[in-house]
């Protein structure tokens, strides 16, 4: 296989996949390949679906201040959105508050934000982290910041349905993780290695498709100028462009 | 006609030890120069409330020693990593943590700005942040047939600090679209705004301005403090100022580079 590729821009094109045909893609702070993958989705629906990034003024149309994004979620007006977590377990709990006791902390993080909330009503979670690791990828989180999975009388029309990371691809169904597909240039054996979770693998499992030349040629060319508006570090390391005029 | 403070710290007289503040999330403009001379004043024993994240702001505060109790959704630096004196204090167990989640605290606000004693929302069931917060309770929704949701307190803060673009000689305060500014004012028993500049004439009388702006009904004290969110961004007047929060970010790793900070950007600025 030649690296025609880089691995944002593989990761970028597998979450285009995940989105899909929807309304509205919600990306949350500090998630530029998240937010490449939306920006990529809204150009091949030619303005489908609405793209809100929740850091940027310019690429978000709220006007009734911080609430109405979870108002919105909560009527079911946002389809998909992004989290991450410190922690991940197979149950798909994240955890984005502290490791060890809670009273007592080893590391704490920045908190829970939206999470408690937003993995509840957003239909289509998808869960993304780059660094996939037993320290990261874990049996059993330490702190719940939002469940993966609820009792079935509690009022939940989201959840997780995917996470990917930098090394493959889970789906997320009933529970539990199962292996989709590994990307180039990684193995079946390094996943179960550096995964601190159970999961179902299907016999065979299948190489993450490359970015056709179309969907680079989109990326890199329409795509990828909208992501250094916000994203400047970003896309100087992965599209080469250059410094931009101002910042965020 | 509404006097504008003579001073800074006149404005943020009101803000006493031991009193419940609300600020709010770095985007919709952080009230930086209010905060150093609340340091240098050397508030104490606050109860913080963050509408509903904070940044720079809230970790100058604790690392400051400013904070007993902080109820928040979360606290970095953004793009510059983990809040380095709000991690240090959460691990040290020197604050009391009230982990939220950002549509709790804004539905909170919401009902003491209704005048309601709570607020229902979705989500959090099944959470380690619901367990750990004895003052939020689960019932069966009356209206469903087993139906758990979630009752969320109305929190009443003494006092919303905010920083605006600009104010007018009424007291009225220009927020734009950033509309959890009004719901924090008109939550808290007083607000002091800090802004950019005075406008000439009264904003309501312009219909364009009227509809973003917080009426003087609800504002308790200004004062002018030019680039008074530096060094976070005010948005439409100026943007972060990077290497300054490079430089924060590296000095507050230690507790004696957070001291050289404190020393050199908040202690000898009497004017920022």
């Amino acid at each position: 296989m030649t690296a025609d590729f880089r691995p944002e821009e593989l990761l970028a094109d597998v979450i285009t996949r995940l989105i899909g045909d929807v309304r509205h893609v919600a990306v949350g702070n500090a998630s530029p390949i998240p937010a490449t993958a939306a920006i990529l989705a809204r150009e091949r629906g030619h303005g489908r679906p609405y793209v809100s990034l929740l850091q940027s003024r310019k690429h978000t149309f709220f006007t009734d201040g911080a609430r109405e994004l979870f108002d919105c979620a909560g009527q079911g007006r946002i389809d998909v959105f992004f989290l991450s977590g410190g922690q991940i377990d197979g149950h798909g709990n994240i955890n984005l508050v502290s490791t060890g006791d809670y009273a007592h902390p080893k590391v704490r993080f920045p908190g829970s934000f939206g999470s408690a909330y937003l993995y509840y009503v957003v239909p289509k979670v998808i869960l993304f982290r780059t660094e996939h690791s037993r320290r990261t990828l874990v049996p059993q989180v330490d702190f719940i910041s939002a469940p993966g999975a609820s009792e079935p009388n509690v009022y939940r029309p989201g959840g997780p349905i995917a996470l990917i990371t930098n090394r493959c691809l889970f789906s997320f169904a009933d529970g539990h993780f199962t292996l989709e597909s590994v990307h180039p240039g990684h193995t079946v054996e390094e996943v179960v290695e550096n995964t601190g979770f159970d999961f179902a693998r299907p016999p065979q499992v299948p190489e993450t498709p490359a970015p056709s030349p179309e969907t680079l040629a989109l990326m890199r060319e329409v795509v990828a100028p909208q992501v250094a508006e916000f994203y400047p570090q970003f896309a100087a390391q992965v599209f080469g462009l250059g410094p931009p005029a101002f910042a965020r | 006609m509404f006097q504008p403070a003579k001073s800074l710290d006149e404005a943020l007289s009101c803000i006493t030890d031991g009193c419940m503040l609300v600020v709010p999330r770095e985007v919709t403009g952080a009230p930086m120069a209010a905060t150093r001379a609340l340091i240098r004043r050397g508030v104490k024993n606050l109860h913080l409330v963050t509408l509903p994240t904070s940044t720079l702001q809230t970790d100058l505060l604790v690392g400051a020693g400013c904070v007993e109790t902080l109820e928040t959704s979360a606290v970095s630096l953004g793009e510059f990593g983990p809040a380095p004196r709000f991690c240090a204090a959460v691990t040290q167990g020197a604050i009391v943590m009230k982990d939220a989640t950002c549509p709790a605290l804004l539905s909170q606000l919401q009902a003491a700005e209704k005048g309601v004693p709570f607020m229902p929302l979705r989500g959090l069931i099944g959470s380690d942040v619901l367990k750990y917060r004895d003052d939020w309770k689960v019932i069966d929704s009356p209206f469903g047939n087993s139906d758990p949701i979630v009752l969320l307190p109305a929190l009443k803060p003494d006092v919303a600090l905010l920083h605006a673009g600009m104010a007018d000689r009424f007291g009225n305060v220009w927020i734009g679209r950033h509309r959890e500014l009004a719901t924090m004012a008109h939550a808290a028993q007083k607000t002091v705004v800090t802004v950019e500049k005075i406008h000439d004439g009264n904003m309501l009388d312009d219909p364009l301005l009227a509809a973003g702006t917080l009426p003087g009904f609800y504002v308790d004290a200004i004062a002018v403090a030019e680039r008074g969110a530096w060094p976070l961004p005010l948005p439409e007047y100026y943007g972060a100022d990077d290497a300054h929060i490079a430089l924060y970010a590296k000095l507050a790793a230690t507790p004696e580079g957070f001291a050289e900070y404190l020393d050199r950007f908040v202690y000898e600025m009497q004017a920022a």
